[in-house]
């Protein structure tokens, strides 16, 4: 069933670009309607999902046996709330209006190819099959802002690309380290996660362990490995953007959690601190620098260094063994939990951010002012989407973040404290950018401004209405979630 | 040893598949001389013909025990077998795409003789288990090699590509013989399992000169530093199809003989290891830095091909200390081998184009040209599931096997670096505004482009088979 949503997108990949020029126009109902299969493939697997157990509906065909690599794909509570968000952010960024340059065909493949190889990355129970679509993930991204992109595309395409290759060649040398101290030479998964084959101490285990560090430090991306994503954000299409944060960049945290923790727990304890430090540099970082943004999208990519160094956070104090442990399962938890909520709300801000850009062709935001009265619609989603970003309680962000430091509270109180600091400054940022951008007065220039059309809203209805009832009632996500925290932490 | 009738037979079946090619190319040479000049493409088909038979002998063999032939100078052994596999498939693609290139030339019929005689030297330096044949197969491989690259005598280019390679060559191929002329008097014998037992107690010194000669002609072959500077020549000069060959077909024959050569040394007395493994680094980094600023995708080609030369020496800096040394170096071979034809195969279907310039918005005009493109370069970063992918895979985890972690590191450092070159021909090609389109050449020089894309990918994706018949394999002897 897994397999379906893989390779039905992959497909329609595919076929969309075999389909003939004067069909250009089916292009988007189509990518939408397949995308509706690995949605529909991901709310059957959540439904089926029984809490407490591990790997499920897991699916395995041997692909290259004499090198210990199979086809191996299924979920736990860690893949399937992940696997099921991007889901959800694809079919929305392909409903989402986007200029196509007259290469419809070529971007809902892009589109489909990029859903396909997301979901792989999530769903892989394989090293190497996990591999393979992690790094296909760049070749996709890398085409998307080239060939869609605007201002320099083509820079911060090659520059996106060079520097997550420079990771996820780190990444492969790390995985040969894990696969050359099997002893019985295999890429599977769930045999590395139980039987925890790198020794704990000793330069080997060291050695793979920074190399899968720099592999997901760069992709998460965690300061100071995150140069790469500002350019790229803000050159890609709003809708890539929106892939690129809400899913791309989780890869680099579910690598954190599923290989670094998971397969080599004892040398992950080692670095734990370091890895903390690390996470709290990001979230200050981030925060400071977007706060000094005057570009709106930057500000939100800035942001999403600021939020992913609360996941790791979390992901560090869950990993340290020292505290109690229902301290590090709550960290644990909810930096899980931010994961799938910073998706679907930076998500939602970068479409929000394309809207604004196709209306006023720039993103500077001192070129605004006072839009809330020409675009109430704009408004309201937008102002929801920032104080869910910036952690305001009864929305998805508050439930992770509370979590996180309540968490950490337990295992590194200084970290944390400071790390709350982040909070703060998020909290001014997106204060004054509401400010600047839709109150005040309404600069001449705007009078002809345009609320959100049609395709707008019905993207970000779903979206939104996720991020309130993860806020409201999180117990549906927190339970899937806990299956794994339990299994992982022991409490 | 004076060997009689039975053994000589015996010897012949062995060595079936060369016989072929050198019986196909002589063959050829008499057609091209007494047929008239309209008459003469079809060489290309009695070429595939040859090739096509020396397959079918190559398959049969396949199935057989390995073993040691022609009085212990050649091995029939599965390493041979498969690299011969690879020589022939690539010769094959080189004969499709030279049709419609060499279709004005009035010589074209002796043109295929001559690729066949360059395969044989191929495949005979692939077996070689004895220094004389060693010598000959890369005089063989060699002369018939400046002759591909000069084919286009009026051209400047090609002209200054063969003299170019020629002066290399014959300087490389002279040291070799006198490499080889200092072995045979330090082990008294030129076999190389007689050299085994008699460079035991040899003298170091003159062991590592008369080494380092014989290598330097492997080098050359190779493509690896110090004899490295003829690649980039090749590939911008000599006719884009002979190119391809070029670059290719000799690798693979070379690649395959150090690795018997250097299991031949004594490794107490001359730690040959640490000395590949820099030469390794060395070539894989000088081909990259070299290619990086490269406004001539044919000359890019060349020194990326360098690089990928230094990624090949890796197998054989594992040999003998991993087990994974041998499937690493024929899924290289295999992946390089087929991915560079395919690149070269667009350049070929596009007429020799070569500014990179001109690559500027062709995807658009020719999305399948530039697509396979894309895949051969892709397949060169090593971005799964590519055959290059596999082969670096393997490669990589041959080195961190054999105690070579540095060289893994630095492996990935450079196919970083190398991204950069590929993307500065793919980016324009894809980004830029669609370009208007390009005259092609033909028919064939597009199915041999098709063929050798299909098969980087099925390297990389069906790669069970091969790994299943690679895994158990080892040099003959060992």
């Amino acid at each position: 069933m897994l397999t379906v949503a893989v390779f039905v997108p992959l497909a329609a990949a595919v076929a969309l670009l075999a389909l003939p020029k004067r069909r250009e126009a089916w292009a988007r109902p189509t990518a939408i309607a397949v995308s509706l299969v690995p949605l529909a493939v991901m709310v059957i697997a959540w439904i089926r999902f029984q809490l407490g157990s591990g790997f499920q509906l897991v699916e395995s065909v041997p692909w290259i046996p004499a090198l210990g690599i199979t086809y191996k794909v299924g979920i736990d509570g860690l893949s399937l709330p992940l696997a099921a968000m991007s889901a959800l952010l694809f079919t929305i960024s392909m409903i989402y209006p986007a200029d196509l340059r007259g290469k419809a065909r070529q971007y809902f493949a892009a589109f489909l190819f990029l859903e396909a190889i997301s979901l792989g990355v999530f769903l892989s129970l394989d090293l190497i099959l996990f591999f393979v679509f992690w790094d296909l993930s760049l070749v996709g991204m890398y085409f998307l802002i080239g060939i869609w992109g605007h201002g320099d595309a083509q820079r911060s395409a090659l520059k996106f690309f060079l520097y997550t290759l420079v990771g996820s060649l780190a990444l492969l040398l790390g995985i040969l380290g894990i696969y050359l101290s099997t002893p019985d030479r295999t890429f599977d998964m769930v045999e590395i996660i139980r039987t925890n084959p790198v020794p704990a101490t000793g330069l080997a285990s060291t050695l793979i362990f920074l190399a899968l560090g720099l592999g997901f430090a760069v992709k998460t991306p965690l300061a100071p490995f995150h140069t790469w994503l500002p350019p790229a954000h803000v050159d890609a299409p709003a809708p890539a953007s929106t892939i690129l944060a809400g899913v791309l960049l989780k890869m680099g945290t579910y690598g954190f959690i599923r290989l670094s923790l998971q397969m080599m727990p004892e040398t992950f304890q080692r670095f734990a601190f370091p890895l903390g430090v690390l996470a709290v540099i990001s979230i200050l970082y981030g925060a400071l620098v977007a706060m000094a943004q005057t570009s709106l999208k930057r500000l939100i990519a800035y942001t999403s260094v600021n939020h992913m160094g609360y996941v790791i956070l979390g992901v560090a104090a869950a990993g340290a063994m020292i505290g109690p442990e229902s301290a590090r399962s709550l960290a644990l938890t909810g930096a899980t939990i931010e994961m799938v909520a910073h998706g679907l709300i930076t998500g939602a801000l970068f479409l929000i951010s394309g809207s604004i850009l196709a209306r006023g062709e720039t993103y500077e935001i001192g070129a605004f002012g006072g839009l809330a009265a020409r675009s109430p619609k704009l408004a309201g989603f937008t102002m929801l989407a920032a104080f869910a970003s910036l952690g305001l309680p009864g929305l998805a962000g508050f439930v992770a973040e509370f979590q996180i430091f309540a968490g950490t509270l337990g295992v590194y109180p200084w970290l944390a404290g400071v790390g709350l600091l982040g909070i703060v400054i998020t909290a001014a940022l997106f204060l004054r950018m509401i400010q600047q951008v839709f109150l005040g007065e309404l600069p001449p220039r705007w009078e002809g401004w345009r609320d959100l059309g049609r395709a707008e809203v019905v993207a970000l209805v779903p979206i939104l209405a996720f991020v309130v009832i993860i806020g409201v009632v999180p117990a549906w996500l927190v339970d899937v979630i806990d299956t794994l925290s339990r299994n992982l932490v022991g409490s | 040893m004076q060997p009689d009738a039975g053994a000589m037979a015996q010897a012949a079946v062995d060595v079936l598949p060369a016989l072929i090619l050198a019986g196909g190319a002589i063959l050829i040479i008499f057609y091209a001389l007494f047929v008239r000049r309209t008459l003469q493409v079809w060489a290309a088909a009695l070429a595939t013909a040859t090739l096509a038979a020396a397959g079918y002998a190559v398959g049969v063999f396949l199935g057989e025990p390995p073993g040691v032939t022609f009085f212990g100078t050649f091995a029939v052994d599965g390493v041979n077998l498969w690299a011969t596999a690879i020589i022939l498939v690539v010769t094959v693609l080189t004969v499709a795409l030279s049709v419609e290139w060499f279709d004005t030339d009035a010589r074209q019929g002796e043109y295929y003789a001559v690729v066949l005689f360059s395969a044989l030297g191929a495949v005979l330096l692939a077996g070689a288990l004895d220094l004389m044949e060693l010598v000959i197969a890369m005089m063989l491989a060699s002369v018939t090699a400046y002759t591909m690259a000069g084919y286009h005598r009026r051209s400047r280019s090609s002209s200054e590509a063969a003299i170019k390679y020629f002066l290399l060559g014959g300087l490389a191929n002279g040291v070799m013989v006198y490499g080889v002329a200092l072995l045979f008097g330090l082990a008294g014998s030129t076999t190389f399992s007689e050299l085994e037992t008699g460079l035991a107690g040899a003298d170091p010194l003159a062991l590592v000169v008369g080494f380092g000669f014989v290598a330097m002609g492997v080098a050359f072959k190779l493509g690896a530093l110090p004899a490295h500077q003829w690649m980039p020549d090749v590939a911008q000069g000599a006719p884009a199809p002979a190119a391809a060959f070029l670059l290719v077909a000799g690798k693979v024959g070379a690649l395959v003989v150090l690795a018997r050569l250097v299991m031949v040394l004594p490794e107490d007395l001359l730690g040959w290891r640490p000395v590949v493994a820099l030469l390794a680094a060395a070539t894989m980094t000088l081909g990259n830095l070299a290619a990086l600023w490269q406004d001539d995708v044919r000359r890019l080609l060349g020194w990326s091909s360098v690089s990928q030369t230094g990624y090949g020496l890796l197998a054989v800096v594992a040999v003998g200390r991993s087990d994974l040394a041998i499937p690493s170096l024929l899924f290289f071979l295999a992946a390089y081998a087929l991915g560079n034809m395919a690149a070269f195969g667009v350049v070929v279907e596009l007429r020799g184009l070569t500014d990179r310039g001109a690559y500027r918005g062709l995807a658009g005009p020719h999305p399948w040209l530039i697509g396979g493109l894309a895949v051969s370069f892709l397949s060169f970063v090593g971005i799964p599931p590519l055959g290059g992918f596999a082969a670096k895979l393997l490669l990589m985890g041959a080195v961190i096997d054999a105690g070579y972690t540095w060289l893994a590191v630095l492996t990935i450092i450079n196919s970083a670096i190398s991204l950069f070159y590929y993307a500065r021909v793919l980016g324009p090609a894809y980004f830029g505004a669609a370009a208007r389109p390009r005259p092609v050449l033909g028919r064939w020089a597009g199915a041999a482009v098709l063929v050798a894309v299909v098969g980087v990918v099925a390297i990389g994706v069906v790669a069970q088979p091969l790994a299943q018949a690679w895994g158990a394999l080892s040099l003959v002897g060992r």
